[in-house]
């Protein structure tokens, strides 16, 4: 066996669940290479520069947020696990975000990392539903989330039992669901609980720089612990024998060999990379078992960036950090008919977030999330493909403003426009390798992070585990749980 | 290396995963989980930092031993003897 490109463990993906199972690995010792496809680490949250100016790709804001001193939570559980100093990511928080519901808005839920906020709303619009909100909340706080054996019941369900008002339900679902949810119309209880920890009882936060701050650590955490990483280098398949991954094939042809792999490309991706294994040549018996068959997601996003000469608070948008929309009587978070779903979606503006007295992000911004359709955006020709970006480009705009209060002049947004970008399913597809463009994965969760081969693990977001925290608390448990704990 | 030093190494390696815990009035005599906010995944790191850099084993079947840095002190003075430390 050539030593030089033999490892203890195998990472497919430089994503924030990769980095962090590398980190921990890397650190207890275990030779550890991390093979990324793309040139740039991140996945699906990564960054990127287009004329010279810098975007982060999915991120509004870091969930799971909670003040120095708070203990027992996700993020504290990441910052020991990884040896980080909570001033690294130099977390910033929001101001105040909303979940806005009718055909303007008309229904608003504030919400802020001060839970009691919350609260407060519900009180004050849903009186009768006050006391049942605090038994969902006490189930919620009571709920084992990051069990790996919890089973599995309809969120929808748990929810009707203590809440009988479909508008305060759908409102609350709304933000939980755009935030993590690859499951229509309703989500499994633990997921759901993750969730509403993590945006509600938790917080938004983001560094200054954006998400690059965050993936700058964790390279930085990496590299010192002495992990190996290789870029624009994935892997084209993984080869198996007796049910065991025995090499990892290339794109660059070369193979290596690992006593363990851990995968953060997802379930169903993992699953093709065993079965594109066609004719492996260390094969010799014919044992090999098929890829689980696992659902690909059917929740995919376009997302349009805005940049504004102005700050957003000139256009009377400084308030709110966050805000969730729905126009419809009910909110419908499923596979849509047409390209785009308009009738909800989330806008993030992040020059919203309390960056500190005098201190300010250099541009506008103005971001704007919604369901989008897979099938019909990924085929098409190039020409029908740019013009429709720049049809559902101004659609999302005007859909979106109906939410925020009319600007000083109708023509101010337009006229305060620098550049704009979007992404659809199928630059998702392109640049992480989702089927379907399925940024929240497949709606079945494997919480143990088994596949079909005994040394192949999954972690990200197909391990169940939501956002970008839960990412990272993701790669963390599988590392501990299949290696460093058995070794 | 005497029962103080190695509560001092056990204290030092809490220091390090769990920097937002105060350790200055650590109590030898008490459980460390009922002073201290740590839960099964940073006793696992107590136990993988000594292997890494004491070259001390704790087998799972121990763990409880780490119960209280007294408690510590008693399991894991002998293995650092044991080592010539």
């Amino acid at each position: 066996m050539n030593s030089a490109s033999h490892y203890d463990v195998a990472i497919i993906g430089a994503g924030m669940s990769g980095l962090a199972a590398g980190i921990r690995l890397a650190h207890f010792g275990k030779k550890v290479c991390i093979f990324e496809r793309h040139n740039a680490p991140g996945g699906l949250n990564g960054f990127y520069s287009l004329a010279g100016r810098r975007y982060d790709v999915g991120l509004h804001a870091m969930t799971n947020f909670v003040r120095p001193g708070v203990k027992g939570t996700p993020l504290g559980k990441l910052l020991r696990q990884l040896r980080i100093d909570r001033d690294e990511f130099a977390l910033c928080e929001q101001k105040q975000s909303r979940v806005a519901f009718g055909p303007h808005g008309e229904t608003s839920l504030r919400f802020t990392n001060d839970f009691a906020v919350l609260e407060g709303e519900v009180a004050r619009l849903f009186p009768a539903q006050i006391d049942g909100f605090r038994r969902l909340v006490a189930a919620v706080r009571a709920f084992d989330d990051v069990s790996l054996v919890a089973p599995a019941e309809s969120a929808r369900a748990i929810v009707r039992r203590h809440l009988t008002d479909a508008l305060l339900e759908d409102m609350i679902f709304c933000p939980v669901m755009y935030y993590g949810s690859a499951t229509e119309q309703d989500m499994e209880f633990g997921q759901f609980v993750i969730m509403f920890k993590a945006l509600y009882l938790e917080g938004f936060a983001r560094p200054f720089d954006g998400v690059r701050v965050i993936i700058r650590v964790l390279l930085e955490k990496y590299r010192a612990a002495g992990g190996e990483r290789r870029m624009k280098c994935g892997v084209r398949s993984i080869i198996a024998r007796e049910g065991r991954a025995t090499a990892l094939r290339l794109d660059d042809g070369g193979e290596i060999t690992a006593d363990h792999v851990i995968s953060s490309i997802g379930a169903a991706e993992t699953g093709q990379l065993i079965g594109s294994d066609v004719q492996p040549p260390v094969q010799h018996s014919a044992f090999r078992t098929p890829p689980p068959s696992v659902p690909v997601g059917a929740l995919t996003f376009v997302e349009t960036i805005t940049i504004l000469s102005r700050q957003p608070a000139a256009l009377g948008w400084g308030g709110d950090t966050i805000i969730f929309f729905n126009d419809s009587p009910h909110f419908h978070y499923a596979r849509c008919e047409d390209q785009v779903d308009l009738r909800s979606g989330v806008i993030c503006i992040p020059n919203n977030f309390d960056f500190g007295p005098g201190r300010e992000l250099a541009d506008g911004i103005f971001r704007c999330t919604c369901l989008a359709s897979y099938s019909r955006w990924a085929h098409l020709p190039e020409e029908t493909y740019r013009a429709d970006k720049l049809r559902w480009y101004a659609a999302m705009q005007r859909s979106a403003q109906r939410f925020l209060p009319p600007p000083p002049a109708p023509d101010a947004f337009t006229r305060a426009t620098v550049t704009t970008d979007m992404f659809t399913p199928r630059t998702i597809t392109r640049f992480t390798g989702h089927l379907g463009g399925a940024i929240y994965g497949s709606p079945v969760k494997n919480r143990q992070g088994r596949t079909a081969l005994a040394n192949v693990y999954l972690c990200g977001t197909d391990q169940g585990f939501l956002g970008i925290v839960g990412a990272m608390l993701s790669g963390i448990s599988m590392a501990n749980y299949h290696i460093l704990q058995r070794s | 290396m005497t029962k103080d030093d190695c509560k001092q190494v056990v204290l030092d390696i809490i220091a390090d995963i769990a920097p937002d815990e105060d350790l200055s009035n650590v109590k030898p005599d008490v459980r460390l989980r009922d002073q201290l906010q740590l839960d099964s995944m940073d006793f696992l790191d107590i136990v993988m930092e000594l292997r890494k850099r004491h070259g001390i084993e704790v087998p799972e079947a121990d763990y409880q031993r780490l119960a209280s840095l007294d408690s510590c002190a008693e399991y894991l003075t002998p293995k650092f003897t044991a080592l010539g430390k």
